[in-house]
């Protein structure tokens, strides 16, 4: 097993870690120390205090507060979409491309899907307009909780006491 | 791990083939309970050999896996047809008795389960007592009853024997260029049912003394369109399939049976323990939802069908639960798929279970430890009834993968949350294109034979965008083992069908923070054919991918035909030419070049039959790039700039996607000004907050469309088929959107046929036919 640097993970958070790095990434076996370096530097990229426990995407987090204790998903900008076990979708803003003239905003004719079958559902954070997911379902489709993490068998994987409020 | 059903049935014959006496679903259903109930493959709890023997099991492992990679490359030389011969569209893989997979080839090893079905199929149905099973004997499957993935994917499988006693199995596959479908070509469409699908072989004893059987050989050639491809097909798949018994019994004389016995039982449990480890090393527990979609628009003018009730306009739908559990086992239930149909696009429940390891062996089992023990690790579930598992006998599977690898698609984007989440940002995938089109064909090719074509370049689509990087340009599909759109060259001596043009396809990567990588197009003009036919097959209306985590999907295909195009008169006159380089399809480039008095076709409809292609006609051939990742407005900048430079991206979608300012300079170099791209984004950010809605507020006008059944009859066929054959999603809808606890949405209302739907008739209903089920159903 490989053990990569706090220096090298934030690279590769970054994009710019070289390539026999990220290629010995992804040949030998994981390295269970990644998830502590990663959390490190992600907490070093935001402003807050809370304790990023995960990752949703680039800029969305699931966070332990200092305050309570209390588990809940936070964008890169402070924006607080509630507790961790509540879509957080359901708490951003949406934009829906329904029509042809909205479609025609992304791809050039004929390249997007025809809206009587299929829609893209953009979700934003709504204090700092950040993109954290697009749906491409059809029309009526219920909003997708994507996941639902087991936070306990999680931190009993990797040898660490869990968050309280787990 | 997914319980079998084990068949208790009847199965005699004078002489065991086995020393224990046992007959072969005897020995089968012993390792089955053995597994079932200790939880451990045919209850090892320790492996023995290789604890105490660990160089003499790794020296079995490494003979096994480099003589099967070996015999696939020596064999596939003999092969013409380029699907085999330049993609490498085959695949061989050793059995132990009771049909689980000991090791396999490199290649399409997805029939690691189709040909392990078949093997088990055998044994349940008593072939040891008729027709028997004997040193030399051959068998032929491609039936999708059994397994298979498409009847195309021909599986010969040669029983290995040791002093007397069956010791395992050897299955080889090839890829076919035709079986004889109502349309012409190894995937095709016009046919709706089995009956029309081409010769399907039910693991039909083809050989025996090492020797093809004459009236096979006979029979098996006049019902394809390409005899030369199938015979050669044919000696490939039986030369590799003898290597590996050589194989075999030159590692039993050198380790000795025993060795060689428990070594075959053991490295399926190293299997099943080698995928915990894994999902354990990488991914998060808990659960992931997903799902897929694809358009199956039959009710155009150009498809054309034998049957009336297949014209219809329906949406696979494939939601997916996956559920990581503590003790790093898994469970994927796909509650909430719709119903099989009237198309070729339907799938056996071994070809989704099988299918998966391709993908999987790309990042959770990234070894060539590829054998049965992942599928002992995983649970699944794949509801009867639904176009994973038809409840129908009449189903047509020509081109499951249009559904298999939509589906697939998801599972990529579900399980890169877990690899992100724990920072392995390294193997996220946001995805697969779909992987189209498929050009395929038929008549009297350029040699004056009757002929057929599925043109492979389908097999270097755009990958899906990385959490660290941009997909890969036209480089790869899921399901292929090589990644290659093969020689220009070979396919023009394999098709009647010259390139104007091969180049990369604009704007066909989903946009992100890193994108998609891009699909490319080829504009084929048909010369020195007769008689000659061609159509489209793959996605125009909906998009099967999706983009991850900000990503936006790809582009959605489209379709390009011309006909009457005065080509061959422009050509002769030295006047311009369509060259293939249709970036924005708006501007209907390649018309500029056609005769005032061309018929062109373009449009979405990107599923069609058979149409008519004379000589001077082009096709555009689009094969399509994948997802992205991340908010575009992230994209570094030198990145677009890199994009716009190559013709990955119009300026137009560089502008309004990635928010970058920019200019041409004199050499029509493109530049993105870093500073007023810093404004312009912050200022497309609060574009965003502007137009956009609180997701709660939205679902009030979603949900009283929904009351007033407001959407198209698409759209509600395919929720009323989900609906139909689960109430737990009717249910989860009901509740997500607060309806009335009345109310319903049934097929019966949408004044469309639904034959199949209430009326239908399964394979195991046939006499004396007792399916291999392995999934939970």
């Amino acid at each position: 097993m490989s053990n990569f640097t706090k220096k090298q993970v934030a690279d590769l958070v970054k994009g710019s870690l070289d390539w026999d790095t990220l290629h010995m990434m992804l040949s030998m076996p994981k390295d269970k120390e990644r998830y502590a370096n990663y959390m490190s530097v992600l907490q070093d990229q935001v402003s807050w205090d809370d304790r990023i426990i995960m990752a949703f995407g680039p800029h969305l987090f699931l966070a332990e507060t200092i305050d309570d204790k209390s588990l809940v998903t936070k964008c890169s900008c402070g924006h607080d979409f509630g507790d961790y076990r509540t879509n957080w979708k359901l708490n951003a803003l949406i934009y829906v491309r329904d029509d042809e003239e909205k479609m025609q905003q992304v791809y050039p004719k004929l390249m997007a899907p025809d809206t009587s079958w299929q829609v893209y559902r953009e979700y934003y954070c709504p204090t700092c307009g950040v993109m954290h997911d697009i749906e491409a379902p059809t029309p009526w489709y219920p909003v997708i909780h994507d996941f639902q993490p087991d936070i306990p068998a999680l931190f009993d994987w990797l040898d660490l006491p869990a968050p309280v409020n787990a | 791990m997914t319980i079998q059903e084990k068949f208790n049935g009847e199965s005699s014959r004078q002489v065991s083939l086995l020393k224990s006496g046992l007959t072969l679903n005897e020995h089968r259903n012993l390792i089955l309970k053995r597994t079932e109930d200790s939880g451990f493959y045919n209850g090892l709890e320790r492996l023995e050999f290789k604890e105490t023997d660990p160089i003499g099991y790794e020296r079995i492992f490494s003979k096994l896996r480099a003589g099967l990679v070996n015999s696939r490359e020596v064999a596939k030389k003999i092969a013409a047809s380029p699907i085999v011969e330049q993609e490498g569209e085959l695949c061989f893989t050793l059995y132990n008795v009771a049909g689980d997979c000991i090791a396999t080839s490199t290649g399409i090893i997805i029939h690691v389960g189709t040909m392990g079905a078949a093997i088990k199929y055998m044994i349940q149905n008593n072939w040891e007592a008729n027709p028997g099973i004997n040193p030399g004997d051959m068998f032929t499957n491609n039936d999708c009853q059994i397994g298979n993935v498409h009847p195309c994917d021909i599986a010969t499988i040669v029983p290995i024997f040791h002093e007397g006693e069956l010791i395992g199995w050897v299955g080889g596959v090839t890829h076919v260029i035709d079986v004889g479908a109502v349309g012409p070509g190894s995937m095709s469409n016009g046919q709706v049912q089995r009956f029309g699908d081409g010769v399907q072989i039910t693991c039909r004893k083809t050989g025996i003394n090492d020797t093809p059987l004459r009236d096979w050989l006979h029979e098996s050639q006049r019902n394809v369109r390409t005899p030369k491809y199938w015979i050669l097909d044919e000696k490939t798949r039986i030369a590799g399939c003898h290597m590996i018994r050589d194989l075999v019994e030159e590692t039993i004389r050198e380790e000795g049976m025993e060795a060689y016995e428990k070594f075959a039982t053991e490295v399926i449990e190293d299997g099943r323990r080698g995928l915990a480890s894994r999902i354990k090393a990488m991914t998060i527990p808990g659960k992931i939802k997903t799902v897929a979609f694809v358009d199956v628009p039959y009710a155009h003018e150009d498809v054309v069908v034998p049957s009336p009730f297949a014209k219809v306009d329906t949406i696979m739908h494939a939601p997916c639960e996956i559920t990581i559990k503590p003790d790093a086992t898994w469970r994927l239930d796909f509650e909430g798929c719709s119903r099989w149909g009237w198309h070729t696009y339907n799938a056996n429940p071994v070809a989704f279970t099988s299918g998966i390891w391709v993908m999987m062996t790309q990042s959770l089992v990234p070894t060539e430890r590829i054998n049965d023990g992942a599928r002992y690790a995983t649970e699944f579930r794949l509801p009867k009834g639904t176009w994973t598992n038809p409840d129908d006998r009449r189903t047509a599977h020509a081109d499951a993968w249009h559904f298999l690898v939509s589906s697939w698609s998801s599972l990529w984007r579900g399980v890169s949350r877990t690899y992100f989440g724990r920072g392995y940002l390294e193997e996220v995938n946001a995805g697969n294109s779909n992987p189209c089109n498929w050009l395929q064909g038929g008549g009297i090719n350029q040699e004056g034979e009757i002929h057929a074509v599925n043109s492979f370049e389908t097999a270097a689509c755009g990958t899906g965008a990385c959490a660290v990087k941009d997909g890969l340009n036209h480089a790869a599909a899921i399901w292929n083992p090589e990644g290659d759109m093969g020689d220009i060259e070979i396919w023009e001596l394999a098709e009647p069908l010259l390139y104007m043009g091969r180049t990369i396809k604009t704007n066909t990567g989903g946009y992100g923070k890193y994108r998609g990588g891009l699909g490319f197009e080829t504009l084929r003009m048909v010369w020195g054919s007769a008689d000659w036919t061609m159509f489209f097959m793959g996605n125009g209306y909906m998009n099967s991918d999706w983009g991850l985590m900000g990503g936006y999907p790809a582009a959605t295909g489209y379709r390009f035909e011309a006909h009457n195009t005065g080509l061959l008169e422009r050509i002769e006159e030295g006047k311009s030419l369509p060259l293939g380089k249709d970036r924005d399809p708006s501007e209907c480039e390649l018309e500029k070049h056609l005769s005032k008095d061309a018929l062109v076709k373009r449009d979405k409809q990107c599923i069609t039959t058979e149409a008519i292609f004379e000589n001077g006609d082009l096709y555009l051939n689009y094969l399509r790039g994948g997802p992205g990742f991340g908010d575009p407005l992230d994209r570094d900048i030198t990145g677009v700039e890199n994009d716009l430079n190559q013709n990955f991206v119009l300026p137009e979608f560089a502008e309004k996607i990635y928010g970058v300012v920019i200019s041409q300079d004199s050499d029509d170099t493109w530049h993105v000004d870093e500073e007023k791209t810093l404004q312009r984004r912050a200022a497309v950010r609060k574009e965003r907050i502007a137009r956009g809605t609180p997701t709660r507020e939205w679902m009030e006008t979603e949900r009283q469309s929904i009351l007033d059944k407001d959407a198209s009859v698409q759209v509600q066929q395919m929720f009323a088929s989900s609906f139909d054959l689960s109430e737990s999603f009717l249910n989860e809808f009901k509740t997500f959107w607060d309806l009335p606890e009345k109310w319903d949405l049934l097929e019966e209302s949408l004044g469309i046929p639904m034959f199949g739907a209430k009326h239908h008739m399964d394979i195991s209903e046939l006499p004396d036919v007792h399916p291999v089920i392995m999934t939970e159903q």
